[in-house]
Parts: C-alpha cells; structure tokens; sequence
C-alpha cells in the first residue's frame, strides 16, 4: 500500500503542477496583473467582456486596487489576490489608494 | 555630514540629497527662546539636554508594529529598544509626537502592542495617523484609540512650552496619480486655527506624509501642502515634521525647516536609488547602525543647517 500511496501522490503533484498551466493556456478569459515594487505589471492590460483579472500584490507593503466607483479591493498583503470580472466593455482607470502614485488602466472591450 | 550650507533661497534637489542621512531611532526636539532644535538621539541628546533649558520634546516615527519581513522580522522588538533609550535619557521630554504608521496593517493586535510598549516611555504622546494606520475595514481602530477631541479624520492643534502644534492628517481621500492630501476642509480649519496667533508664536506642523515635495515619482509629498505652508508664512518660526519616508531629510527655506523622521522599524532607500521605495534589507549588523543617532541642530535665522549623524553601532 505504501508503494501505491507513494505513485498516487506522484501523479497528484503532477496534475497540481500541470493544472494551472493547462487552464491559463486554454482559457484566455483569466488575466493577471502582479504587483512589483509599487507597479502594476501590465500597467495596461487589453481584455474581452467577461474576462476575470486577478491582481496579486508580491511587495512586502501592503497594496489596494481601487477603480472609483468600479471595483475596490480590501487590504492585499503579501501574496494577497483580488479578483475581478469585467462584464462592461469602457475604460478602467485604476489606483492603489495608500500609494497613488501607482496606477493602472483595464481596457475592456 | 556637518555644518551643511544651502545656501540662501531654499535648496535644489541634489543639495537635499546630499542632506539626506541615516540617522537614529527617534529625534529629540527642545525649545530654546522659542526656537524649535533637534538634538537627534539619543546619546549626544543627553549632554544637551542637561545644558538647555526650556522644552524638550520627543519625535518617533513608522513604527509598524506587525511588520515581520525580511527588513526587520521583529519591528516590535525595535520599537521597545527605542522606548528603552528614551526612558534612559537624564532628562524626560515633555511629551512625544508620532507621526505616523503606528501599526502596518491596523489590526487591534497591532494597535495594542504600539500602546503596550509605547506607553512605557510613560510619556504624553500626540499621534496623528499613517496610511497603515486606516486600513481596518471600519477605519475605526486608530479613531477610537487616538482620535478623541480631533476633527475630521484626525486633526487638531494644542500649545505647550509657549509653542503652537498642529498635527494634521494627509492620508486620507486620495487620487488617483496624486500624492498626500490634505483636503479643503482641513485647510480651512488650519487658516483658521491660526487666524490671531501671534507672529512671533513659533509653530510646530506635523503630519505623517512630507508637506513639502521630497520625491514625486515615489508619492512623497503632498498635493496641497503648499496651502498649508501659506498659512504658516508671516510666522517667524516654522518647524514641519514628518515621517513616512523612514530616512533623515532635512531643508531649510526662510523661516521654514523641515526634517523628516527615521522609523523605528526598517529603512527604505534614498530616492530614486531603488526599484522602489518599500522595505530596505541591510545586513542585520547594518540594521541598527541605520537606527543610529542623529543630531540635527538649527537655528533661526540662520541659513547653515548642521546634522551630525552618529549611529549606535560601528
């Protein structure tokens, strides 16, 4: 039985490390935008209604993403994510409200 | 870096920079014939403080109680240490301002552990409050603990050795693209807390954002702190202290000097000499040394601007 854990375990990393690689390839309606060094990376992101952006703050600093009258994130520590899907095509101009001198743009059509 | 001249009409760019120092854990302020000078801490404090009579008071900053990264896994722990050289000093200050970023996320945890080890100094502290300090979802932690007989989000005055203090709040209603902000309402109500003050009275400002524009690229600095200076010009004697930055800065224009504090927690790198301006890692033997003491002497009416900086170790 020992042996047959240890393979199940095997192909369950496998599947786990495989897995994200496979949906991000397949699925174009999930984006990303890392959060370095008080940047949003891409600072300009071009997306399709219906797409899902996840922001991920990767600074030892605390970050929000905030959208006036959009969408506002909570308190994103380190590793921190927020999601959001953008369901209306325009224009959206974003912020990190503590340091506003980070901005970013979603344009979504 | 000693007896630093900037010469007449305020100071370009890279003379600030040059003035920009490392310095120690807190600043120690005293009032002599009314004039605002900083002693820096803690040691060269000492011998001043015997001589000079008159006020003194304390200056700590950005403590972020809660921080536990790499640049300082134990921001708490430094916090007592700077508390412990306080409570060392020959002679107690008055009181003690903090300008700022008290906790680094807002829990009540932090909070509380700020106040436990703070309170040790057993000294009077006026608080005004960092962008760390308001991110609990109810914003209501640092109003209930600090916030009594403020106005607004948290701004007020109060007069002590004959010297007026205005602490104000820039960290609130933020744009987009902008920097610090202190807002109409604020503005209006500093013009008139110092409507029919006496020129001659010195005045303390403080806030925890820079008033004046230290490095935009990196959001230090205020949009409409220049507003506030207005109101501050026909004063004889002008003293602005900040933090947020966590490094010594330091510049003098007119009547006006400005200084920032160093935090207590980490360091974060000069302007424009990093990717960006979060948590600086230094060796750990090179943390405390960055904690080191400072002393910055000035006087009024005099364009020579002096900081002597000595650090605690090495």
């Amino acid at each position: 039985m020992k042996t047959l854990n240890r393979r199940d375990f095997g192909v369950a990393v496998a599947a786990a490390i495989l897995l994200p690689v496979t949906t991000a390839r397949a699925d174009d309606t999930n984006m990303e935008v890392h959060i370095d060094n008080f940047v949003f990376q891409p600072p300009e992101l071009k997306i399709k209604v219906g797409t899902t952006v996840t922001w991920t703050n990767r600074d030892d600093i605390p970050h929000t993403v905030v959208s006036a009258g959009k969408f506002r994130s909570k308190t994103l520590d380190t590793d921190d994510k927020f999601t959001f899907t953008f369901t209306n095509a325009g224009d959206y101009k974003y912020f990190c409200s503590l340091h506003p001198h980070m901005t970013g743009m979603i344009k979504v059509e | 870096m000693s007896g630093h001249d900037h010469g007449e009409d305020g100071v370009s760019r890279r003379k600030v920079l040059e003035c920009m120092t490392w310095a120690g854990t807190g600043v120690l302020w005293t009032i002599t014939g009314g004039v605002p000078r900083s002693l820096g801490i803690i040691d060269s404090a000492e011998a001043a403080t015997a001589t000079a009579p008159g006020m003194t008071f304390l200056q700590i900053s950005d403590s972020h109680v809660g921080f536990d990264k790499p640049a300082n896994p134990n921001a708490l722990g430094t916090l007592e240490e700077a508390v412990n050289k306080i409570n060392a000093m020959p002679v107690k200050p008055s009181f003690m301002i903090h300008t700022g970023d008290i906790t680094h996320l807002s829990k009540a945890s932090e909070f509380d552990n700020a106040d436990r080890i703070i309170s040790q100094s057993k000294l009077d502290v006026h608080y005004v409050p960092g962008e760390h300090d308001f991110l609990d979802e109810e914003v209501k932690f640092y109003r209930d603990r600090y916030g009594r007989g403020t106005k607004g989000a948290g701004w007020y005055s109060f007069d002590a050795g004959g010297v007026h203090f205005v602490g104000l709040v820039n960290v609130v209603d933020l744009k987009g693209g902008g920097l610090g902000n202190l807002g109409a309402e604020q503005l209006a109500w500093l013009e008139d807390d110092l409507r029919g003050k006496s020129k001659s009275t010195p005045v303390v400002l403080f806030a925890h954002i820079p008033l004046w524009t230290v490095y935009p690229e990196w959001g230090w600095g205020t949009e409409d702190g220049g507003r506030a200076l207005e109101y501050v010009k026909g004063f004889g004697s002008v003293t602005v202290l900040n933090g947020h930055i966590h490094q010594v800065m330091q510049k003098v224009e007119g009547n006006v000097t400005f200084h920032t504090a160093r935090s207590t927690a980490f360091p974060q790198p000069a302007p424009g000499t990093a990717a960006s301006p979060g948590p600086m890692k230094v060796e750990d033997a090179k943390l405390r040394s960055m904690l080191g003491v400072a002393s910055i002497n000035f006087k009024q009416n005099e364009q020579r601007l002096a900081i002597i900086d000595t650090p605690l170790q090495g």
